[in-house]
């Protein structure tokens, strides 16, 4: 593993924020490395959203702050970071040309690099042939792809995407997907929030799990099911129902044709459940199966759950 | 990168996106052709109409003093001699003569096709009258000639208490031209000016600017863009109206007067956009729907509209009016007020620059606290924020 420099990539610090008596982040803390793809999930209203405001400058938090290289973040230093507001937003009555270079000017490129790099992005994102053309006339996933190429246009050192994948079709989400992945081998730092767990497990190189706005869970996919327990698949036809009941460390989680779902917890014995199953009689699996990010999601989610906002 | 490029990138935007719309376009286009179109039927239905009078038979010889009694009670007279009467008459039906004008023993015949056009009946009857007498001067031996010197020397001493202005009803033509065309762009330019920014509010392309760009730079390059091409509009269409007005002799007055009255208007409109433009913004920073601009934007308005209404029903029947005097040096009246009574002329100098003072120092305080609201509110969507809100947060 790449050791990491302390204080070098995108550091959430400890962010509180409350909106009157309701609070929306209480000590919120991860850090996001150079060239590492984030995955943000939680439920809704976990303060996902606030946490990423924050880091744009949108909203001011109560407590703590957002680091980039060490440093606080000011409107300098936002300024070279890309950004997908959760609620989309660009004008719906300017060409979707004029809209980037205006933008991409804003973050500071030259009115030359503005336009070439415009271009570059319509194209790469499959909607050049609409440059022209006023926002409002493109179809909803190709304003989503507008959207991106806004946050992408000025070649941004941190990217930071509130829901990028919702509203896209398949072939977006691709594009969209090889556009991170290539962004973050380049050294770029992305943090973007997602329900598409599948997506998040199949692309993220770490996932933070946000509950009440708190960051319960932080890890790589593989971490994260460590903490987790060992599930274990058999197919064993003969068995009657409750046959693994007596075996230390088992939890039957579904019995259904057959086929028993159980749940080792740490230390359990693997063997002795097989010895177990075989005592019933034939088994024609037992294979170990991966809990998927949606099942560790939900199981640190509804954890323990506190008073929610 | 500096506040400068930032501003100038935000009003650059402002500048192309609004210019390029067709109901700008064609919206100036059709005010500049309504203006000189104005200009024209004036010309044509007002001056330069002279009055074709046929005179035949012993009549003929009243071509002289006619031409000069007309030219002393500001009319134009143009005389023919005719021979053939009938011919003349037919003349006078087609329009081809205006007037033929026959002697008769007791005065003079006079022939028109409808009615006697009321400035020539006032020449005719002065020319009558003058040669009855010059008849009765002789009669009673007399001498006309010398008589008529004397009557020519005679002058009337007038002596104004309150003289009006020269070109009096030329300047409150334009005093209320310029009028119109002042509060008109105030009102849609301010609304436009709302409207646009909550355009970006309810778009939420706020969200990603303010990322990027403080809120005061977004409201600055806004106004100040929306203010460049309201000023080019308004800036057209007076130019329009003086050189058409100039050219075709509508406006008879010195082209100083006109340029110096046009000039005062682009002043007061500038200090009154950026007063009203600041306010706008910051009004339509509190609501997140087009709905509700209308609302949230009436009082402005109102301010707007009420001191116009009083201008234009006061002034024209009495330009020193000292209630709208006093209304014109107050800031928030004075751009719709002022420049009608400049146009008008007479307005004391210490008038004009007490209301330059006072709307100037207004525009400073209200650049700090429409900035303060502006930035507290745009950042807020949903339900509509009281101003004492945005200003307190």
């Amino acid at each position: 593993m790449i050791r990491r420099v302390v204080g070098a990539g995108l550091a959430f610090h400890d962010l509180t924020k409350r909106y009157g008596d309701v609070v929306a982040l209480r000590g919120m803390t991860f850090t996001v490395e150079p060239g590492e793809l984030f995955g943000f999930v939680g439920s809704n209203g976990a303060g996902k959203t606030t946490a990423m405001r924050i880091a744009m400058g949108v909203l001011a938090a109560d407590a703590g702050e957002v680091r980039w290289r060490g440093q606080p973040l000011d409107l300098e230093s936002r300024r070279r970071f890309g950004y997908m507001p959760e609620e989309r937003g660009l004008y719906p009555k300017m060409a979707v040309t004029d809209q980037l270079v205006y933008l991409a000017e804003l973050h500071g490129l030259a009115a030359n690099d503005a336009s070439r790099a415009a271009a570059a992005w319509l194209e790469r994102l499959g909607v050049a042939e609409r440059a022209g053309d006023e926002l409002q006339k493109l179809s909803l996933g190709n304003q989503q792809r507008v959207q991106l190429a806004a946050a992408l246009v000025h070649d941004p050192e941190v990217l930071i995407l509130d829901e990028p994948f919702s509203g896209l079709d398949p072939v977006a989400v691709d594009v969209m997907s090889e556009v991170l992945r290539e962004r973050c081998e380049r050294g770029t730092p992305a943090v973007f929030s997602s329900h598409q767990l599948d997506l998040v497990e199949r692309l993220c190189d770490r996932v933070g799990i946000v509950r009440a706005g708190e960051m319960v869970a932080v890890g790589s996919v593989e971490e994260l099911r460590t903490g987790g327990a060992d599930r274990v698949e058999v197919h064993a036809p003969a068995a009657p129902p409750g046959w693994a009941d007596g075996l230390a460390g088992v939890t039957t989680l579904s019995r259904e044709d057959g086929r028993s779902l159980l749940e080792l917890s740490d230390g359990a014995d693997d063997q002795a459940l097989l010895a177990a199953a075989l005592a019933t009689g034939p088994v024609h699996e037992f294979a170990r199966r991966r809990a998927p990010l949606s099942e560790l999601f939900r199981h640190v989610v509804s954890g323990t759950p506190e008073e929610q906002p | 990168m500096s506040s400068r490029r930032i501003i100038w990138l935000t009003a650059r935007r402002e500048i192309r996106t609004r210019m390029a719309t067709p109901t700008y376009r064609i919206g100036t286009i059709l005010m500049v052709v309504v203006i000189v179109g104005l200009t024209f039927v004036i010309d044509i239905v007002g001056g330069g109409s002279a009055q074709r009078v046929g005179l035949t038979g012993e009549a003929t010889a009243l071509a002289e003093p006619l031409r000069a009694t007309a030219t002393t009670l500001g009319d134009e007279v143009e005389t023919v001699s005719v021979t053939d009467a009938r011919a003349a008459t037919r003349q006078v039906r087609d329009g081809s003569l205006d007037v033929l004008v026959a002697s008769t023993p007791g005065g003079l015949r006079v022939v028109v096709d409808e009615r006697l056009d009321d400035g020539l009946r006032a020449v005719l009857t002065a020319v009558a009258r003058e040669r009855a007498l010059d008849e009765q001067i002789a009669t009673l031996g007399g001498d006309p000639a010398e008589v008529g010197r004397r009557l020519a020397g005679v002058r009337l001493d007038v002596q104004a208490l309150d003289p009006e202005e020269p070109y009096a009803g030329e300047r409150l033509a334009i005093g209320i031209v310029v009028g119109i065309l002042v509060y008109v762009a105030l009102l849609l330019y301010g609304q436009i000016v709302a409207q646009g920014v909550v355009e970006e509010k309810a778009s939420r392309v706020v969200e990603l600017l303010l990322s990027t760009i403080h809120a005061w730079q977004l409201m600055a390059g806004k106004v100040l863009g929306i203010g460049v091409v309201a000023l080019a509009q308004l800036a057209l269409l007076l130019g329009a109206g003086a050189v058409a007005g100039l050219a075709t002799g509508v406006l008879s007055l010195p082209a100083s007067v006109a340029i110096e009255t046009f000039a005062w208007a682009v002043l007061w409109f500038v200090l009154g956009f950026f007063l009203y433009a600041l306010l706008f913004a910051a009004a339509g920073a509190l609501v997140s729907r087009q709905e509700d601009v209308g609302g949230v934007t009436t009082p402005l308005t109102m301010a707007i509209i009420i001191p116009y209404v009083i201008g234009v029903s006061v002034l024209p029947s009495d330009p020193g009016n000292g209630f709208v005097a006093l209304l014109s040096v107050i800031p928030l009246f004075a751009p719709m007020l002022m420049p009608m009574r400049l146009a008008i002329g007479g307005v004391p100098a210490v008038e004009v620059v007490v209301a330059l003072v006072l709307t100037v120092a207004l525009v400073l305080l209200l650049v700090r606290l429409t900035g303060r609201i502006y930035s507290n509110a745009v950042r807020r969507t949903g339900a509509r924020i009281t101003v004492r809100d945005a200003l307190r947060a």
